[in-house]
């Protein structure tokens, strides 16, 4: 012992042994798992008997999948509806809460605590609300004589309800995020656009949103990757129905793994969600051009 | 506004002109915060009514009677005490793991110079876009070898490790002055002494973020749970609250009075520690 810490000096040799166990965590938890799943892509196995190695055969099986595809589809309406209008309402929640302006606190609070909350619960409390016999939202639009939505009982309206509720869940989060990016424009370039004769609006859109393009990159991106593995309300909500119209490609996998015990065909699956997620990240390092963080 | 002020013709149109942007911006606001809130408001309206009450259209808001036993009588229908207990159970132990795992971590990358720090590090970094479900599956496996499934052992075990962690507390430690370390060094403080009495003390805030963050993603966890755990005994709040809604599909006061129990711990600990859950958000877009 001594002599390996003399061999690297003191620094080096304390240096491994503090990221020992993230480093042991990671092998287990996260490099193996990567380097097997990968694996089990390439096999029949059903996590019980010995698997059998077929090649790229679940990759083909997929692309005929109809379920699959309507997995991705359903994915993609998701990530498309929940992603810019997302963005956009936290936007402009945070340029409103970054006035001068009383009780912003409060306000804060107010968008901020679905996002603190378990989605589970906050899952349940929506298909309540969505209810459509004894439910609030239908309750408040037939008092004000409004079309009544059948919301998660019907095949057209339950994936919207759960983007309507999942925007509303997320909202805080990039508003946070968003805030923190608004702090760091100078005050003074609001002060120059004043003299100049800039109203509201102009600053708006010739200061504020291009300076905070970067931050809106990360949002946009982090959203879109979030979305892509939505599960917990689907699971909640609707359980994939009614007649699969809300089967997300995580709620496709996760019956496949662990329904169906089709592993290897759900490592497949899991594979090209990667992908997709690993296309998109490197896009946006494409964009942002980093240097890396080190 | 004073007589001065309206003297100044000019000055009082901007004067108006702010408070009615003033008052459209709070307009806005509170119409925002409303639709927040309301769902909550409603739930706690839900779980303290009657079922006959539950169930007349349009919804009425004011439960008539206020009705505290079904709290009672949910706490009896299903072991909320044990899920809320395993919850309380797994967050902590994974708060104090993986805080102490990312310390150690952070402290070597931050702090400490050996061959191949850049490397690993970057390679670590580059797994927080890797989707949790392409390690589900193996990761499972490996739980069913070590016999740990259907315990908490699959619970607090794999969530000891994150990039996340490791990078925030990696971030805040790169900006501890030099000159702190070098002090204890040349009093002759070990490393792993300098890491407990100087970096550890000073990192408090940033620690702190990291223990809420992670006793909040670890409290609100469902997918975990739903794989690894069967037991009626070992399940957790969010387990729990699912399974109770398979059984008691059409006892909505029952379900919200079980929904607000999975909030409160959380909503509480967000009153005392508001700040930090806020920092943990804004770190997590610092990764930018």
């Amino acid at each position: 012992m001594e002599s390996i810490r003399k061999l690297m000096g003191r620094e080096a040799f304390w240096g491994y042994v503090f990221i020992t166990p993230i480093l042991i965590g990671f092998a287990v938890f996260m490099f193996y798992p990567l380097i097997a799943s990968l694996y089990l892509s390439l096999t029949e196995s059903d996590g019980i008997n010995p698997s059998s190695f077929i090649g790229l055969e679940n990759y083909t099986t997929l692309m005929a999948d109809e379920e699959f595809l309507n997995s991705l589809k359903v994915t993609l309406i998701y990530v498309a509806g929940t992603v810019p209008l997302g963005a956009i309402l936290a936007l402009l929640v945070a340029v409103l809460l970054n006035q001068k302006i009383r009780f912003v606190n409060a306000y804060r609070t107010a968008f901020f605590i679905p996002v603190i909350t378990s989605m589970v619960a906050v899952a349940t409390v929506w298909k309540w609300l969505y209810n459509t016999d004894y439910g609030l939202i239908n309750g408040m639009l037939a008092k004000m004589g409004l079309y009544e939505p059948p919301w998660l009982a019907s095949e057209e309206w339950a994936l919207l309800s759960i983007i309507i509720m999942s925007i509303w869940k997320g909202l805080g989060f990039n508003m946070v995020i968003y805030l923190a990016g608004l702090q760091n424009i100078s005050v003074s370039l609001y002060e120059a656009a004043k003299i100049d004769g800039a109203n509201g609006f102009q600053r708006l859109f010739h200061i504020t949103i291009p300076l905070l393009r970067h931050t809106t990159l990360f949002v946009v991106i982090m959203s879109i990757i979030n979305s892509f593995q939505v599960f917990d309300q689907v699971y909640i909500m609707t359980n994939g129905g009614p007649a699969d119209s809300t089967s997300v490609i995580v709620f496709y996998i996760y019956q496949n793994a662990f329904l169906f015990f089709k592993q290897g065909y759900a490592s497949a699956m899991a594979y090209i969600l990667f992908i997709i997620i690993f296309i998109i990240t490197f896009i946006q390092m494409k964009i942002t051009n980093r240097k890396d963080v080190v | 506004m004073s007589v001065k002020n309206e003297a100044q013709a000019g000055r009082i149109d901007t004067k108006t002109k702010n408070r009615i942007i003033r008052f459209c911006v709070h307009v806005m606001l509170i119409a925002g915060a409303i639709t927040m809130i309301l769902p909550f408001l409603w739930m706690l309206s839900s779980s303290l009514k009657t079922t006959n009450d539950m169930y007349t259209f349009p919804p009425t808001w004011i439960p008539n009677p206020v009705m505290w036993e079904n709290y009672l009588y949910m706490f009896q229908s299903a072991p909320w005490g044990v899920y809320a207990w395993n919850s309380l159970k797994v967050s902590v132990l994974v708060v104090i793991g993986h805080v102490i795992v990312s310390a150690m971590g952070a402290y070597a990358f931050a702090r400490l110079k050996f061959p191949g720090r850049n490397v690993l590090f970057i390679i670590i970094l580059a797994t927080m876009m890797i989707p949790y479900h392409v390690t589900m599956i193996p990761t499972f496996k490996i739980l069913r070898e070590l016999g740990w499934l259907n315990t908490h052992w699959a619970l607090i075990i794999p969530p000891l490790f994150s990039a996340f962690g490791l990078f925030l507390l990696r971030q805040f430690f790169l900006g501890i002055p030099k000159e702190l370390e070098e002090a204890a060094r040349i009093d002759g403080a070990s490393y792993p002494r300098i890491f407990v009495s100087i970096i550890l003390p000073i990192s408090l805030p940033a620690l702190t973020t990291l223990a809420i963050f992670t006793f909040m993603t670890q409290w609100n966890d469902f997918l975990a749970p739903l794989i690894y755990i069967n037991d009626e005994l070992l399940k957790t709040l969010s387990l729990g609250l699912a399974t109770f809604q398979g059984t008691y599909t059409t006892q909505w006061n029952y379900l919200m009075a079980g929904s607000f129990i999975v909030l409160l711990p959380i909503l509480f600990i967000y009153i005392f520690a508001q700040r930090y859950f806020i920092e943990g958000v804004m770190m997590s877009g610092m990764k930018e």
